[in-house]
């Protein structure tokens, strides 16, 4: 006698086939993955030499296989420290706003509702916008500072957002505490809060740096171009290492290919590397860590 | 610095400690609260100098911005957004179908499906598709995905030619839409994965088990207690993405061979978009060309708003709902 | 319909901690079992071995025998699906689908089980089930509503209806009451003691007034002490183990001394 009835066939081969379609769904997502960083390794590895390291393209012919892209890793440096600059007290600033000031009010609930939408401006309206206002409202040439701005824009909704999530974490006891012995709010902020935050925030910037350093739409219409290096980034067109990966992608010859494959190279080693350092940043700080 | 009394006096009733010493208190609300208005006010100044910049390009125009095809700002003065808004929209679609489901599988796979220990260094991995810039995907995408779509390109053309989308004569495969639509769909894939993601981990743990409980198999238990719940959440992590897609640029640069035309033929090389065409077109644009762009990065930053701003309001509906439910 | 249970020295873990050991006991059908004893005892656990949820809990693993009139539900050729099908749960709180109507919610154990049922039946065991669990007259002017829309009490007899409706053999309760007011907790107790004529029910309850009304046989479930696992002290009828029980720990229990 048997009591306990098997489930249906169909029932059982449903349930397997959406589980095989699950793991696929997965496997369809990790293909490209492997793809690409196969592909910009393998194919970046052959010109990842000190000339391309330390050589800008000032002077390199169309066929030429050296030439490097010094001047573009020193713009991409420059732009997204200063990009850093203008967006992380701003962006930190409204985050302080929203968690310790806004209260729900209207202004805080409309400025919520805008950096929500902010993080969905695609990056070439940012570098119009830049181009627009910077350029031909103003009246600046082209410049790694009118680049960093459109960045900036891009970053700080990325910065508010996690610098609210992390200011939200603190503790309201730590915030009492501080006010029972007297201290102001604002010093309370300064001194009490912004510490206990610091290390998630720095978290965020870094991801949000990291996600800005690989722009390339809006450097076309604000850093411009060049082939050679200019230090300076308040003054004349600079470049950028993904502007450079696109010119050279876009050129015919293979030598130029070979050079846009070690810029993607270097532009995934630098953008890798500031993700893995904000993850160990936020790892280290876990309180789950150890578990 | 410490002068500034009238707005400390002013926010006393929300800074609760009052103390004799708190003369800083009015400056800095002021520069926590300034910088929240310039972050409106950058939203603002984006819509007021994309129009204002746009208007001498579009009084010079000799055609409809409309409705003309053509891009030729610089020489004719003759140019119209629709065929590159056309591209925009259905190249996003495009990548929107085919990213969708897949999103929704790796998020499931995270959420549901993968051993717990592996689950978060899984999802991680996902994430770091969103990590690649733009710009590698495109060199990816004319190196690799489009020499490798071709032969599956003709194949369809072939023998699926009586659809629509799959028709066309001459050139098959290349630098298609359906090339440039599979790379936006990696790019989108990460966000719409993460996003599903946690609404389904959102979902009532004892709402899981009461179908469990009914004899439910795994797959019944995420039809009858996840994907119900996780529905609305999907469908705006889907409109995040379609935003992303639309707004995305230098991969679909480089992959679109920049043509003016309308077509739902995605296998033949025909395909272009706002933002590929403001890359392609900037350098070599003289001043009339350039408030052109500007005048279709305009549309674009409508086009995307209009789709953010949906997406959002679904969001914060659906954080209410959840509140109140809890 | 309605199955004796048998427990053969069985032993549940999550991970590598042992919640439950040895327990070995037998349910008559037919009857209500109630299970009691302090926090942590495991008398959730090991009921919720019974219809094999605790495996649901990744790390969770159970060792030993359950046996349903003689056929073991942890045998390799079993399938953890099919045995929750005959055996039904109702939780601590009630947990109504949330997207699905009243009338959805009953017929949805239903659904998963039979594929596609006419809706002239369906409707008759929809009806059965909900004046099964004494909520018929309080919702049938409004099947198609949200079924979070009731009352606490009330969403707990829609669980127990959901329950009913696919016919199980066994009705397991794990502190069906708890989160009730008094006079919704009055109405399952009466419920129970209506059901039991169809079905052998275990109850889970903090509340010993309750299991000494409602059930006919109690187990007291203790452990030694803190981070050990939980055993069974005693089982009896419930009329000798709250007058004359055996052990001096449930006595202690039951007297209020500790728990």
């Amino acid at each position: 006698m048997t009591t306990i009835q098997h489930i249906s066939t169909s029932r059982r081969i449903k349930d397997r086939v959406v589980q095989g379609l699950v793991y696929l769904a997965f496997a369809l997502a990790v293909v490209p993955l492997v793809s690409v960083l196969w592909l910009v390794i393998s194919n970046g590895l052959a010109r990842f030499d000190m000339e391309f390291l330390t050589h800008s393209m000032n002077g390199i012919g169309a066929r030429d296989a050296n030439g490097g892209a010094y001047h573009a890793i020193i713009g991409t440096l420059e732009q997204v420290l200063l990009a850093s600059l203008i967006s992380v007290p701003i962006g930190l600033l409204t985050a302080i706003y929203l968690v310790e000031y806004g209260n729900g009010g209207r202004l805080s609930r409309s400025i919520s509702f805008f950096v929500d939408v902010m993080t969905g401006v695609p990056s070439v309206v940012a570098g119009l916008f830049v181009f627009a206002f910077w350029i031909l409202f103003l009246g600046f040439q082209f410049s790694g500072w009118a680049g960093a701005l459109a960045l900036a824009i891009l970053m700080m909704p990325t910065v508010v957002r996690s610098a609210e999530e992390m200011l939200r974490l603190v503790p309201t006891d730590l915030r009492e505490a501080s006010y029972a012995l007297g201290v102001p709010k604002w010093r309370t902020i300064v001194k009490v809060v912004l510490p206990t935050a610091f290390t998630g925030i720095v978290t965020g910037v870094m991801l949000a740096v990291a996600r800005v350093a690989g722009e390339t739409a809006p450097l076309l219409m604000t850093v411009f171009f060049t082939n050679s290096i200019n230090n300076d980034p308040f003054n004349g067109p600079q470049m950028g290492l993904p502007l450079f990966v696109f010119d050279q992608a876009a050129r015919p010859n293979d030598t130029a290919v070979d050079r846009a494959w070690t810029g993607a190279l270097t532009l995934i080693l630098i953008v890798m590397l500031l993700n893995l350092v904000a993850r160990l940043i936020a790892w280290w700080r876990s309180p789950a860590r150890g578990r | 610095m410490a002068t500034n009394v009238r707005t400390r006096d002013g926010g006393s009733a929300t800074s609760r400690p009052a103390s004799r010493r708190s003369h800083g208190e009015g400056p800095f609300r002021f520069l926590a609260t300034g910088a929240g208005v310039v972050l409106l006010a950058i939203m603002a100044a984006i819509a007021v100098f994309l129009v204002s910049e746009a208007i001498p390009a579009l009084q010079a125009n000799k055609s409809s911005f409309l409705t003309e095809l053509t891009w030729e700002p610089n020489s004719s003065r003759e140019f119209g957004i629709a065929a590159l808004a056309f591209g925009t929209v259905v190249s996003s679609l495009l990548a929107l179908a085919i990213a969708t489901p897949v999103a929704v599988g790796v998020a499931l796979f995270i959420s549901h499906y993968a051993p717990r220990r592996l689950a978060a260094p899984l999802g991680y991995l996902v994430d770091l598709l969103a990590a690649v810039p733009s710009v590698v995907y495109g060199l990816w995408g004319v190196t690799f995905l489009v020499p490798l779509l071709r032969g599956p390109s003709q194949w369809l053309n072939a023998n699926l030619g009586w659809f629509p989308l799959f028709s066309g004569e001459g050139i098959v495969g290349g630098k298609t839409m359906l090339a440039g639509s599979v790379v936006l769909a990696i790019m989108i894939l990460p966000i719409i994965a993460a996003i599903s993601r946690e609404v389904f981990l959102q979902a009532p743990k004892m709402n899981e088990e009461a179908a469990l409980a009914l004899g439910a198999t795994r797959w019944e238990m995420i039809r009858i207690a996840v994907l119900p719940f996780g529905r609305p959440g999907v469908i705006s992590a889907a409109m995040l993405g379609l935003g992303r897609a639309m707004g995305e640029t230098i991969a679909v640069a480089l992959i679109f061979p920049a043509t003016f035309d309308i077509t739902f033929q995605i296998l033949t090389p025909h395909a272009n978009s706002i933002a590929a065409n403001i890359a392609n077109a900037f350098g070599e644009a003289n001043d009339i060309g350039r408030g052109a762009l500007i005048a279709s990065g305009l549309v674009l930053f409508i086009i995307t708003l209009l789709v953010n701003m949906a997406a959002r309001m679904i969001i914060n509906r659906r954080k209410e709902y959840g509140r109140t439910g809890a | 319909m309605s199955k004796q249970i048998q427990v053969s020295s069985l032993d549940a873990y999550y991970g590598s901690h042992k919640a439950i050991e040895d327990v070995s006991m037998t349910i008559e059908p037919r009857s209500v079992t109630a299970f009691i004893g302090p926090s942590g005892c495991g008398k959730s656990t090991f009921l919720r071995t019974l219809n094999r949820m605790h495996e649901v809990i990744p790390g969770a693993r159970v060792e030993g025998k359950v046996l349903l009139d003689g056929e073991d539900l942890y045998a390799t050729t079993i399938e953890p699906v099919s045995v929750r099908r005959m055996i039904g749960m109702v939780f601590q709180r009630p947990n109504p689908f949330p997207t699905m109507s009243i009338y959805e919610n009953v017929a949805a154990g239903l659904r998963l089980n039979r594929g596609r049922i006419p809706k002239s039946e369906m409707d008759g065991i929809v009806e059965d089930s909900l004046k099964g669990a004494n909520l018929w007259n309080e919702v049938k002017d409004r099947l198609n509503k949200p079924g979070a829309g009731l009352s606490g009490g009330q969403q707990q007899r829609l669980c127990i209806a959901r329950a009913i409706a696919v016919r199980p053999e066994v009705l397991l309760m794990d502190e069906p009451c708890s989160a009730l007011d008094p006079i919704s907790t009055l109405a399952i107790e009466d419920l129970m003691a209506k059901l039991k004529d169809q079905y052998t029910i275990v109850i889970v309850t903090h509340n010993m007034q309750q299991a000494a009304r409602v059930s006919d046989r109690t187990a007291f479930f203790n452990l030694a002490e803190q981070g050990k696992p939980g055993k069974v002290v005693e089982m009896d009828e419930t009329s000798r183990m709250f007058t004359n029980p055996t052990e001096k720990a449930t006595e202690d229990y039951i007297t209020g001394r500790f728990g």
